[in-house]
């Protein structure tokens, strides 16, 4: 895998739905740590080369993609753009999730597949095409951005999202035990109630139950993500890294 | 380009994946079984990619079930090749 920087192989990061909030913040976090970043949006192009900016301005270098991870083509196009004019993606932050909130009665089957397509399966899909060079370089970092709602806490109305994210870890965990072996490390971050647009007037009732009474901020996140991308965190794989306040505590 | 691939220059191929995997060399022949050479299910998924990214064959999880030696995996490349 060519040249070496800092002591791991030259290439670049990729992180879906990078125009703001969490994913935004990961972006710029990792840029910091010297990586290309591939700033992925799906319709807010101004959002994500706002995002470029900031990386660019501040000495860095990135480049923003426009996808909707859920076309089944999107993985492809994504990665040959980026190993074109970035290099070989060695980092791959799954963040990209939408919602489509109701009770389970009234959930259709479009909110549910939307949910299931967005938040799971093309996760899965961009893991599974970033494996390849990863394993062939013997290095590689994929982190999913789950959620405390899933595995760990029910939250009613998001049926469909929760079952998202409880899927995202599971195979977190099966992904990272295949492929631990050429220095591939898969591992989730599963933020608590995080102040971004997404969770914007929903957190107002639970801020009482959060043991660190505040809401958490995109920049706690990416620090999270931020040290499972880190060579010293190599023999960390197949973990879910709750950043929630203390709520599930 | 897959018309003009031999097969020994696949063979070679495949040598040179499982020393990469840390197969020894003294024990790689075409008969050799991959798991007396230590070389497990994920080896052979990164040896399909090899055989798939330099000669343009698409093997599948089925394609590779019951292939246990060297010399099977070549014909099945071949077999591939047509």
């Amino acid at each position: 895998m060519g040249a070496m920087s800092n002591g791991r192989p030259d290439g670049c990061a990729l992180v879906t739905g990078a125009s703001r909030g969490i994913g935004a913040a990961i972006a710029k976090a990792l840029a910091r740590e010297g990586w290309p970043v591939g700033v992925n949006y799906r319709s807010d192009s101004e959002g994500a080369e706002a995002v470029v900016k900031e990386i660019t301005d501040a000495g860095g270098r990135a480049v923003a993609v426009k996808a909707d991870i859920s076309d089944i083509d999107a993985a492809d196009t994504l990665f040959k753009r980026l190993e074109e004019e970035l290099g070989p993606v060695l980092v791959l932050v799954n963040n990209a999730g939408v919602r489509a909130d109701g009770l389970s009665p009234q959930i259709d089957d479009e909110d549910w597949s939307k949910v299931i397509d967005t938040n799971l399966s093309a996760a899965f899909r961009l893991t599974r095409r970033a494996l390849r060079p990863m394993i062939r370089g013997r290095f590689g970092r994929v982190v999913n951005i789950a959620s405390i709602v899933g595995a760990e806490r029910a939250n009613p109305g998001q049926a469909n999202y929760a079952a998202s994210k409880a899927g995202l870890v599971a195979m977190t965990k099966t992904v990272a035990a295949e492929v631990a072996r050429r220095g591939v490390t898969v591992n989730a971050v599963a933020p608590g109630l995080i102040e971004t647009d997404m969770t914007e007037g929903i957190g107002d009732g639970l801020l009482q139950h959060v043991p660190a009474r505040r809401a958490g901020t995109p920049d706690d996140v990416a620090a999270c993500v931020r040290f499972l991308v880190s060579q010293d965190a190599g023999y960390v794989t197949g973990v879910c890294l709750t950043v929630d306040g203390g709520l599930t505590a | 380009m897959s018309t003009t691939v031999t097969r020994e220059e696949i063979e070679q191929r495949v040598f040179k994946a499982l020393e990469e995997f840390g197969a020894e060399p003294d024990q790689i022949n075409p008969d050799a079984e991959f798991e007396a050479m230590d070389v497990d299910s994920l080896d052979l998924v990164e040896l399909a990619q090899i055989v798939e990214d330099e000669y343009g064959v698409q093997l599948k999880g089925e394609d590779m079930e019951g292939i246990k030696t060297v010399r099977q995996a070549v014909d099945l490349v071949m077999s591939k090749l047509g």
